[in-house]
Formats: C-alpha cells, sequence, structure tokens
C-alpha cells in the first residue's frame, strides 16, 4: 500500500508525515505528478493563501483529478480542503479545483480571526472516514476561510464559530478537513487511521 | 465554541546532551524536572491541548539541541508545538519550523528589533508568531503608561527581556498592541510578580491584556492549583492558561485539571 503526500511547496509536511506513519502508513511525500500513478491514497495538505496554493498546485491538477475520478482515497486538509471549491474570497479570481461546487468564505465578524484553538464537531452525516469520531469530539482548527459548499450533502461535519462552518466534506472517494487531523490528538489519529484502512482496501 | 486551552510549559536546559526541563523560581533558583520529549509524551497522553517550549539557555549552539528535541517529540506528540528562546532570524526560525514546531514564541528580540515578527508572520502566518511578554508590575506611575487597578493600588506593567534579568522601560500593554499590529498572532504573557510563587495568574494583568488585543492570550505565572485555572478562565478572556511545576512535580495530572474545570462549567477539551 502507497500512501503519497502531495509537496506542492506549501508549508510543512513534517507533521501530517509523522502522523501518518505514527499510525502505520509509511507515507511518500512527493513533488512530481508522475509520482501518483499508483497511489493508494493521496493526501493533499496545504497551508497559506488560496491563490498562492492553486499556482504552485496546479502541475498536479489534471493528474490528481484523473486520481479522483480512478477512486483513489482522498484526504484534503486545511487549505487542501478549501482548493477543492470553486473559487474564495480570499483570492478573488484565482480558480480552484472545483470539484465541490460552491465557494470559499471568510469567517464572519465579531470572532477572532483566525480561528486557532480546540473545536467540537457536530456530525451531519455517518461516513466511514468519521467512525470511531463522536458528536462533539473536538479538534485543533486553524484558519479565517471555511468552504460553503451548494450542495449541503456534501457536509459531513460543521463547527460552530460565529456561524455554522462547514468542518468536513465527504463526495464519493474524497475527503477534506477543515481542522488539522495530524495536529487534533487521538481523534485525530483516528481520522488517519480511517484514511489508510481505506486506502488499503 | 472554542476550548479554553491548558498547556504545560517545558523550560529547557539545553547545556546539557539531549537537553533538559527545569523550573525557576521567580526567574531565579533551578530545579530538574526530566527530559523533555519524555515529558512532552506524557502531557500529550494527559490531554494537553497544545505544548510550549522554552530554551531558557537561548545560546546559539543549543538551538541545534532544540530541534533535536522537537523533531523526537514530533513523532509521537500529535498536537500543536511551540518554541522559543533565543530566536533573532527567520533562518532560525525556519530551522525550528523545519524540525516540527507549528510555532514559534519570541521576546527579547522582538523587543530589540520588532520587525522580526512581520518578517515571520508574512512567511509562516500570524497564527505561527507568539509573542512572549514578561510583564512586572510598577506602582510608581508615569505619564503615557496603561494604569490597571489591582488589588494593591494602580499600577503599569514594565516588560523585561533577557530571561527576566534586564528592564526595558516599555509599557507590556502597548507593546502587546504594537506587536499583534505587525503580526503577532498570540500572546504569551507572563507575570514576573506571580512566577514560581504559587499565589495564582495575575488577574488584572492577564484582564487587562486580554480585553486590549483581538489575539489570543495565554496566561502564565503562578499557577500552583486548579482552582488557579478557575480562576484565570472566569474571570479573564485568556484563550489558555499554561503552567509548569504543578505538572512537572506530580502534584497534578492534565486530564485531572480538566475533569476539575469541565464540572465547574469551563469548555474544556476531555
Amino acid at each position: 500500500m502507497t500512501i503519497v503526500i502531495v509537496d506542492y511547496g506549501m508549508g510543512n509536511l513534517f507533521s501530517i508525515y509523522n502522523a501518518l506513519n505514527y499510525v502505520g502508513a509509511s507515507p511518500r511525500i512527493i513533488r512530481d505528478p508522475e509520482d501518483l500513478k499508483g497511489a493508494d491514497g493521496i493526501v493533499v495538505p496545504g497551508v497559506g493563501a488560496f491563490g498562492s496554493c492553486m499556482t504552485q498546485l496546479s502541475k498536479f491538477e489534471s493528474s490528481l483529478l484523473r486520481s479522483f475520478q480512478d477512486g483513489v482515497p482522498m484526504l484534503g486538509i486545511c487549505v487542501g480542503m478549501q482548493v477543492l471549491f470553486e473559487e474564495s474570497e480570499e483570492s478573488p479570481g484565482a480558480p480552484g479545483l472545483g470539484w465541490i461546487s460552491g465557494k470559499v468564505v471568510h469567517l464572519p465578524e465579531g470572532v477572532m480571526i483566525p480561528q486557532m484553538g480546540w473545536n467540537d464537531l457536530s456530525i451531519k452525516r455517518t461516513v466511514p472516514m468519521l467512525d470511531g469520531i463522536s458528536d462533539g469530539d473536538m479538534f485543533y482548527f486553524v484558519h479565517s476561510y471555511y468552504g460553503l459548499p451548494k450542495d449541503k450533502s456534501v457536509i459531513a461535519a460543521t463547527t460552530d464559530y460565529g456561524t455554522e462552518v462547514t468542518a468536513a466534506v465527504s463526495k464519493d472517494n474524497l475527503f477534506a478537513t477543515q481542522f488539522h487531523p495530524e495536529k487534533s490528538g487521538a481523534k485525530g489519529l483516528r481520522i488517519l487511521e480511517n484514511f489508510v484502512r481505506s486506502a488499503r482496501c | 465554541m472554542l476550548a479554553r486551552r491548558i498547556i504545560p510549559c517545558l523550560d529547557c536546559d539545553l547545556g546539557v546532551p539531549g537537553g533538559r526541563v527545569v523550573k525557576g523560581i521567580e526567574f531565579k533558583q533551578i530545579r530538574y524536572a526530566g527530559i523533555p520529549w519524555e515529558l512532552a509524551g506524557k502531557y500529550y497522553q494527559e490531554g494537553a491541548d497544545e505544548i510550549v517550549f522554552l530554551d531558557i539557555t537561548a545560546s546559539h549552539e543549543r538551538r541545534e539541541t532544540m530541534t533535536g528535541v522537537i523533531r523526537e517529540t514530533s513523532r509521537s506528540v500529535f498536537v500543536p508545538l511551540a518554541v522559543g528562546g533565543g530566536i533573532s532570524s527567520v533562518e532560525q526560525a525556519r530551522e525550528v519550523f523545519n524540525a516540527g514546531a507549528d510555532k514559534i514564541t519570541v521576546n527579547t528580540s522582538a523587543l530589540k528589533r520588532p520587525e522580526l515578527i512581520s518578517e515571520i508572520a508574512d512567511l509562516y502566518g500570524n497564527q505561527a508568531v507568539v509573542l512572549a511578554i514578561d510583564a512586572k508590575r510598577r506602582y510608581a506611575l508615569e505619564e503615557g503608561r496603561n494604569v490597571v487597578q489591582t488589588e494593591q493600588g494602580p499600577c503599569w506593567f514594565e516588560c523585561s527581556f533577557y530571561g527576566g534579568r534586564q528592564f526595558t522601560g516599555i509599557d507590556a500593554i502597548s507593546w502587546a498592541r504594537k506587536a499583534v499590529s505587525l503580526g503577532a498572532g498570540e500572546i504569551l504573557l507572563t507575570s514576573m510578580d506571580r512566577d514560581g510563587t504559587y499565589d495564582g495568574f495575575d488577574i488584572p494583568l492577564t484582564d487587562a491584556v486580554a480585553t486590549r488585543v483581538n489575539v489570543p492570550v495565554i496566561a502564565s505565572g503562578g499557577c500552583a492549583s486548579p482552582d488557579h485555572m478557575l480562576e484565570v478562565f472566569k474571570k479573564t478572556e485568556a484563550s489558555a492558561a499554561l503552567a509548569a511545576s504543578i505538572f512537572h512535580f506530580g502534584e497534578y495530572s492534565i486530564d485531572s485539571v480538566k475533569a476539575y474545570l469541565k464540572e465547574r462549567g469551563v469548555n474544556v477539551r476531555i
């Protein structure tokens, strides 16, 4: 089984690498779209601004889409979730991957920006990636924007931060979280274990 | 709703191979507490929301020892790690981030060169820059100071640097606000009057800063019991409480402190 972490030059992959290693995945960090071939699971991390992430990610775009259409389990994290949408208020004019209809919007007024810290999940759908996770379990968030899908049925979980904020989406073989499972203690590791299990099938 | 965070602090003496955790009292006396990554692993298992490592030796040669500590810790500890002590350039910050740190804390170097805050924030984001302030009460009031009422009378707060060994003449509240405008995403606020005293957090100080900046404030200095944590969360808007000795020397475990707070209505992660 090969789990790959897409390194497109946006931020530190140390934590996600260590966390996947910890749950027994022996991940590979890849910088060449060719290396997506044969992957049993693909992790798309991401920090920084939406626009710069998309610029850096562009060389992976067609290969990632092929893997998605081929049914390879995929996990997007933080901005790696936001890039799945069509566009973002953070970087007007920069198109996202558009695999999920809708846009990424700024957190509401009246709350500290960014949201930084542990917040609890409200689970909207039973999905295999949230196996072992219950309503009220807390995860670590660091973000100023969040995805707002047109089709609400892709929302797997939300969290309350001034408004109902999309915390996780699930669509076919794709799962993505606004929070950082690799920084969310045992519950976060559980989600990574679920992902590794789905890649083994 | 965001949980209030409980953060153990590891003061690291990196003058010995692999480093060791120590605890000072009122910024002076030193007591040995353990091996950094072992303690970090124990606190993680007990439910620490984040772990702060401070290099109290803070000399250039020892930064490699600190990156070694962080690299080792981040293999098995999956909560945010903040690292500080002697980081005075983006290059030094990068070494620590690359070892697995999520946040950098700056103190003396930022007081000497405030642009350091923007330089790190521009590259790694505001959430990755924590400004540490060591503040001491000054009852001799001066013009232009932010005056805060305390049970001992009105005072202002002066920033110290070099680990509490020197004073700057800088008003802590003004400095906190300026640092936030430069890109600091969080304030680690230590009361020098309370640190190591076991008298509880400095409530007027914590309240004054937490209500005047729009970033999270971590209360620090003086915590000796779960009651002190309860007090700071009930009486101020502190986002987190930091403590060292009460965890290091086996008086309380993090999970027992959190259970105590939860029973009394504080939103913490169990």
